[in-house]
Order: C-alpha cells, then structure tokens, then sequence
C-alpha cells in the first residue's frame, strides 16, 4: 500500500478518523474506571475520618454538613455516631500559611472539645522537614489537649506547642489550621 | 539490526536518560524515591510502547503533513488511558506522581520513539523498540530513585536502612542534579573504557 497523499481530503479525513477512535477508546475507558475512582476517593475520605475519630456506625460522609469559619469560609464537618450518639467530630480543616502554601488537615475533636488524633491529607511541605508534620512525634502532642485551656501556639511564640526542629513555619501552620477546626466548632455551638 | 538489538539498545547504548539525555524534567522531578521512578517508568514504558504500536501500524495511512498531530492525539489517548487506570487502582502512587502523569504527553522520548523508530518500521521491532526504551527508561528512574532514597532518607522502597536523619539535599531538587550528573558521569566512563 502506497503511501497516504497530503491532500486537503486525506487530511481532513484522517484526523477525524483518527480523533474519533481515540474518542471512543477514551469514553470506554472512562466508563470502565468512573466506580473504581468514586470508590477509592471515597474509602480515602473514610480512612481519614477513622484515623481521627473513636469507631463509628453511621456514615460520616453521607450526614456531612458545613460550618461557617471566621473569615467568611466553611468547613466539612463530618459527624461520627454511635448508636445513635455523637462519639466524635471530624473537621477538614485547613491552612494556607505552610511553607508551600496549602495543608489540608482532618482533625477529630470528641463533644467535650479535646482533639482526638489529626491526619495530614495534603500538603506539599519540605521533605525531610516541614513532612515531619505527618509523623507521630509531632502530631501526637495535640492529642487529648483541649484547645481552651492549651495554648495552640508554638513555644517560641509563647505557647504550648513542640515546633518541628527547622520547621517552624509548618509548625505554626499547623496550629493555626487545627485551630480553625476548633473554632468553628465552638462557633457553631457543637463542642 | 536484529529484534534483539532494536530490544536491548533501550538498557544501555541508547539508553533515553543516561546515554540520550531526553525526558529529563520527568526524570529530575518524580525519583524522589525507588518507588515513585519506577511507577513514573512502568507508566511511560506502557505509552510508550502502545503508542509505538498504534504508530506504526497508522503510519502509511496517516498523511505526512499532520503526522505530528496525529501522533500527538494517539500518545495523548494512552496517557489519558493511564491516567485513568491508576487513578482507579493505585491512588497513592498517583497522587505523588501528580502532574507528571498527564505531562508524559510532552515527553521527548515518547514522540522520539513515534517520529524516529514506530513510523518507519513494521509492528514487532516498533514493539520490541518501545518496551525496550521503555524498560531502559524505567531502570534508569529506577536506579536513581534508589539512590535519592537510600541517600536522602536511609531508607530503600519505605524499608528504613538507617536510624535518624540522612543527606536531606538529595531527596531536593539539588540532590537530583548531583545524583543524575555522577550517574551520568559513570555510564560515560565506562561506555568509553
């Protein structure tokens, strides 16, 4: 078979061809792997939610609501039952001030308003460094501290809080980000 | 040349990173760790490879005159297709490759492969030249994954070698210069020798 002319015909009709199987084998395969991303997208969410919370029977995500935050923002709140009985909030809660910009935190608070655990979702922090916020050392320290009466700061700003050795403006960003969460659950009136 | 030279030439001889120098920003960006460079490497050796397929067996009847946009919408089909699959079934390991999956579109080494090998040779040596730069691809991301790793964090595919703090600036973007550079460096010396 000779080669294909450059005509303005066999242009024409080849990208077409062309675009319209690539087309068709795109749609297909969105099809095929739409369910598979929903649910992993989902279990994800869920994941993070059990890590922060006591255990739960009821499905956080489905009875998600939003709370308004100070500076004109809302927060998810997902509401962990058991038996019918709140055990524990999470609040995907965030910061803009890490180092590189946004930290998106899930941090559980139980309905007398001391935090549970705390789950760093996103973040794009140093390696090595500002990453030291997902590890339990750090993290940990919040854990059973009511936000009332320990003060959300790093030590070097006068409160209570270990900073991450070369990390301080994570550290902060941190604070300031589980903060939020507590606030806007103090506002809200659930804690 | 024989189907098993056009295979193995991809390790070594014309080895994409190490000998050619293409797909560089890929390469630099994603071996942060072991894991990461050969999950970016399996990614590209399957857009490759399919895409070398599709070219070659396209080539007569694409006309000369919109052959790179031709090629351009046949790679950017299988990397949407990749894109999808590991969103689907490996989320972790998509969410720290990111941006780099959708880019390997613009990879030089993937529309190289079509223009260069796929749309002018027959369907199994466009294959055996695809998994073959693929895999060479895949090996050297490999390589200097692991060396980023064990180096910039003591540990090797998440296993700790190390107790405490390693050579941070390799797991940087200055430790990726280095550690390519004296890869580099050592494939020169001992090609030449």
């Amino acid at each position: 078979m000779a080669k294909t002319e450059s005509t303005l015909r066999n242009m024409v009709l080849s990208l077409t061809l062309i675009a319209l199987v690539a087309a068709t084998a795109l749609g297909f395969v969105y099809e095929v792997t739409k369910k598979p991303i929903e649910i992993s997208k989902l279990n994800k969410k869920l994941i993070a939610i059990k890590a922060v919370v006591p255990p739960f029977d009821n499905n956080p995500d489905n009875e998600m609501f939003r709370l308004a935050g100070d500076n004109g923002d809302s927060l998810e709140i997902y509401p962990a039952k058991s038996g019918g009985t709140i055990v524990g909030y999470a609040v995907r809660t965030y910061t803009v001030n890490g180092f590189s910009g946004y930290i998106g935190i899930m941090a559980g608070f139980s309905p007398d308003g001391t935090i549970i655990n705390t789950n760093v979702l996103e973040h794009k922090e140093t390696p090595g460094l500002g990453t030291k916020m997902t590890e339990d050392v750090f993290k940990t320290q919040f854990n059973g501290k009511d936000p009332s009466s320990f003060a959300m700061k790093v030590k070097k700003d006068g409160g209570q809080v270990d900073a991450i050795t070369a990390a301080t403006i994570t550290s902060r960003a941190f604070c300031e980000a589980v903060d939020r969460a507590y606030k806007t659950l103090k506002k809200g009136g659930l804690i | 040349m024989s189907n098993l030279k056009i295979f193995t030439k991809g390790f070594f001889k014309e080895n994409p990173i190490l000998v050619l120098l293409l797909g560089t920003c890929p390469t630099l960006a994603t071996t942060s760790s072991a894991i990461n460079g050969l999950g970016m490497g399996i990614a590209t050796t399957f857009v490759l490879t399919s895409s070398n397929v599709a070219i070659s067996l396209l080539a007569k009847f694409i006309p000369d005159k919109v052959r790179i946009p031709s090629y351009i919408v046949v790679i950017a089909s299988f990397v949407t297709i990749v894109d999808l699959i590991m969103q689907a079934y490996v989320p972790d390991l998509y969410e720290t490759l990111g941006i780099f999956i959708p880019l390997i579109v613009v990879n030089c080494i993937v529309l190289a492969r079509a223009e260069a090998f796929a749309s002018k040779n027959r369907l199994l040596p466009s294959l055996l030249d695809g998994a073959g730069m693929g895999l060479g691809f895949t090996m050297a991301l490999g390589i200097l994954g692991s060396i980023r790793e064990i180096l910039g964090n003591g540990s090797i595919f998440n296993y700790k070698l190390i107790k405490g703090d390693a050579i941070l600036v390799f797991i940087l973007a200055p430790g990726a210069f280095i550690a390519l550079g004296y890869l580099i460096a050592l494939i020169n010396k001992i090609r030449k020798a």
